[in-house]
């Protein structure tokens, strides 16, 4: 589904990923972890587009195509979906009118019909009671005034409302309690099917207790320097990255 | 460097324009018509004087600066209207529907057809009642009147002597007026029509309403440049209420010069909005007086300007006494050829100390060619205040871009939605449920219609962009 080979990445004309490779097969769920700085969120940031993150060299496969030809809104369209560490607020423009200008962009892409404002106020609700959102916060502003855990709820049900191939979760779980991390990990755990795939970028180890993860990566200094099952998750937590230096890499 | 120029300019008095010569002649064409003038004709006469008087405006009076008023100028055969009533279409596709003492003018006449019964306390000047002719002589002119005269728009000055009927809505003390009162003032699209409109609104000791002024065109012909120029003078008595909007959507041929005075007794509340498109000539004053202690306003503003369009507005803030609170935020977008001018001025008189006064103006420029003027004043002559102002032209917010265009939104529906909310956020202080639902739509429209106002600019910053 998704292939990284060699990737080199800017930000700011500071290098950040320095030669990443990771390949990700349908239905498994990859965890990134890692020190801060190791260039986590800029892989999220690169693998959807955003400006600023300059790809220098090496390429990404997603489903056989070239990420790198594609805009960010192609990107999207295709299946490829973050949710943001810091979801963005935009006041005076509706959660419902941006929730629905989003699916019926991904629909019209898959040639399917336009759902109708009905169907998709429908829809809209039943995502926003799995993940616990009182349906209210539809008529609101973007992520407007939102609490911390409500931005990275509604990350999720925006996922839902998406049906995404490949979810990329950056530090989704930063902010929340446990009743609201056990909320946003049913509605992840809701998700995995066998065709789709998931990156859960995440300092702790907490979070995979309640997504469990198929591999986990240790991301440094701009590559991946480990690999393991969700054993390795536990050995970071009981040690940290301080080993990272230690053996020199 | 103003001042020093007003004082050599009264010592040799600029020669007046040929409108002002043929605005004064209007003015006199009327007053053979004036059947109950004793109760305007002070009004009328100084009015006449001092715009006989003003300097015409012109880019070195700082106050005109950036609006020309060559649109006027050309208007040397401007007539009255006689009069007509606003056609069914109109009133069936432009109106705002909503439960409210509706009042029709056309060209500035009533059109009793088109408007219901005036309840208690709402009369013409021409009919008013001996109570009624009291409030107005105790009141008209002497809100305005508080005007610095070096900083009078002449304009106002021609309004009064252009007088000769006008609106009175008195709500007695404590009286809630229930139905908000929705006036609505049509131009018909007759070449060189003036209308001339005075509106006086006096509240009472905890008197409460809520009053909108709607300015539309009846129809959309190019070359109409007929001339509106209103004065709306508020007296808020203490502890009133009032919620004013004010919406100029008139077409962009026509011209409209306008202003709000309102003077604020104690602990009186003010919720202002208003928004303008830009027309040949837009020209907007507000000027809000804090004249009791404790009184409050907040004051939100849109001007949305394109084509080759202007819109002026110029608000003053006066805090003469202590403890009072303002709220101003204004904001606007400019493209095409367009130009807009904001001047914001707040002025803390020496004794209203616990003052707290906050004003905000943010612009999007939508075109390389398009211009804004943004221009805050503040002028603090007390020691003990909260105050606090901020101007910005920028572009859309790239992170909020971002974030919809990860959504899988097209740039250009993108741009739509984060254009068209920048000022959507301002409508949800308007309190009147149908009003603001209306507002949305047309505004939903007018982005949806035209793209001279989606901001397409990307920032210059953003060559680090991948290919």
């Amino acid at each position: 589904m998704l292939d990284i080979h060699e990737l080199v990445a800017k930000v700011e004309g500071k290098q950040i990923l320095n030669g990443l490779n990771l390949s990700i097969k349908p239905g498994e769920v990859h965890a990134i972890m890692g020190p801060n700085g190791a260039g986590k969120s800029t892989l999220g940031n690169v693998l959807t587009g955003r400006a600023g993150y300059d790809v220098v060299s090496g390429d990404v496969t997603f489903n056989g195509k070239n990420l790198f030809e594609l805009e960010v809104e192609e990107r999207a369209r295709e299946g490829v979906f973050l949710a943001f560490q810091y979801p963005v607020e935009i006041p005076g423009v509706s959660n419902m009118e941006f929730l629905k200008a989003s699916v019926d962009a991904r629909r019209k892409h898959l040639g399917l019909p336009e759902l109708s404002s009905f169907d998709f106020m429908k829809l809209a609700r039943e995502c926003s009671q799995k993940v616990s959102l009182d349906p209210a916060f539809l008529k609101r502003g973007v992520n407007e005034g939102f609490s911390g855990g409500e931005k990275k709820r509604n990350e999720i049900m925006q996922m839902m409302l998406l049906e995404p191939r490949l979810c990329i979760l950056d530090e989704t779980d930063s902010g929340l309690d446990i009743d609201a991390l056990q909320v946003v990990a049913a509605g992840v755990n809701a998700m995995r099917d066998s065709a789709r795939s998931f990156i859960v970028v995440t300092h702790y180890q907490r979070l995979l207790d309640f997504i469990v993860p198929d591999y986990v990566h240790v991301l440094a200094n701009g590559r991946i320097v480990r690999t393991g099952d969700k054993e390795l998750a536990k050995e970071l937590e009981a040690k940290g990255y301080g080993w990272l230096e230690k053996e020199g890499v | 460097m103003s001042a020093r120029m007003t004082n050599s300019r009264q010592s040799i008095p600029a020669p007046m324009s040929a409108f002002q010569r043929h605005a004064l002649m209007m003015a006199k064409q009327q007053s053979v018509a004036a059947s109950h003038g004793h109760l305007l004709s002070s009004l009328r006469e100084q009015g006449a004087s001092e715009f006989e008087r003003a300097t015409w405006p012109g880019r070195k009076l700082e106050h005109w600066k950036y609006t020309s008023v060559q649109a006027l100028q050309s208007n040397e055969t401007a007539v009255w209207a006689a009069g007509s009533s606003a056609s069914a279409e109109c009133l069936a596709t432009q109106l705002i529907p909503m439960h409210a003492t509706r009042l029709v003018f056309v060209d500035g006449v009533l059109d009793a057809a088109a408007s219901d019964t005036m309840p208690e306390g709402i009369c013409l000047f021409s009919q008013a009642d001996n109570l009624a002719t009291d409030v107005i002589e105790a009141n008209l002119g002497k809100v305005a009147g508080t005007v610095d005269p070096a900083r009078r728009n002449l304009f106002a000055s021609l309004n009064g002597a252009w007088t000769l009927d006008g609106l009175l809505i008195h709500v007695a003390r404590n009286v809630v007026l229930e139905k908000p009162v929705y006036l609505v003032y049509v131009s018909t699209a007759q070449h060189n029509v003036v209308a001339n409109l005075r509106t006086l609104v006096v509240l009472e000791q905890g008197a409460s309403a809520q009053i909108i002024e709607h300015f539309l065109s009846s129809e959309h012909v190019s070359g109409n440049n007929g001339f509106v120029n209103t004065l709306t003078e508020i007296q808020l008595g203490p502890n009133a209420q009032l919620h004013h909007t004010r919406l100029n959507l008139e077409h962009e041929a026509a011209i409209h010069v306008g202003a709000v005075h309102v003077n604020l007794m104690r602990d009186a509340v003010l919720n202002g909005f208003t928004l303008s498109e830009g027309s040949q000539l837009k020209r907007i004053d507000y000027q809000l007086n804090h004249c009791g202690q404790g009184a409050s306003l907040s004051f939100d503003g849109v001007y949305l300007a394109r084509h080759d369009q202007q819109v002026d507005y110029h608000t003053c803030i006066e805090h003469r006494v202590p403890n009072c609170t303002s709220q101003q935020v204004f904001r606007g977008i400019v493209g095409n050829k367009a130009k807009a001018v904001f001047n914001g001025r707040i002025h803390i008189f020496e004794d209203a100390q616990k003052t707290l006064a906050e004003m905000s103006n943010r612009n999007l420029l939508t075109s390389n060619s398009a211009e804004i003027y943004t221009k805050p004043e503040l002028e603090i002559y007390a020691d003990d205040v909260k105050c606090a102002h901020g101007a910005t032209i920028s572009q859309l917010d790239e992170t909020a871009l971002y974030y919809l265009l990860s959504r899988g939104i097209s740039p250009a529906n993108a741009r739509t939605m984060l254009s068209f909310g920048f000022i959507n956020e301002l409508l949800s202080s308007l309190t009147i449920e149908p009003l603001r639902v209306w507002l949305e739509a047309w505004l939903r429209n007018r982005f949806s219609e035209d793209r001279s106002l989606v901001s397409d600019i990307k920032p210059a910053t953003d060559s680090g962009a991948e290919p």
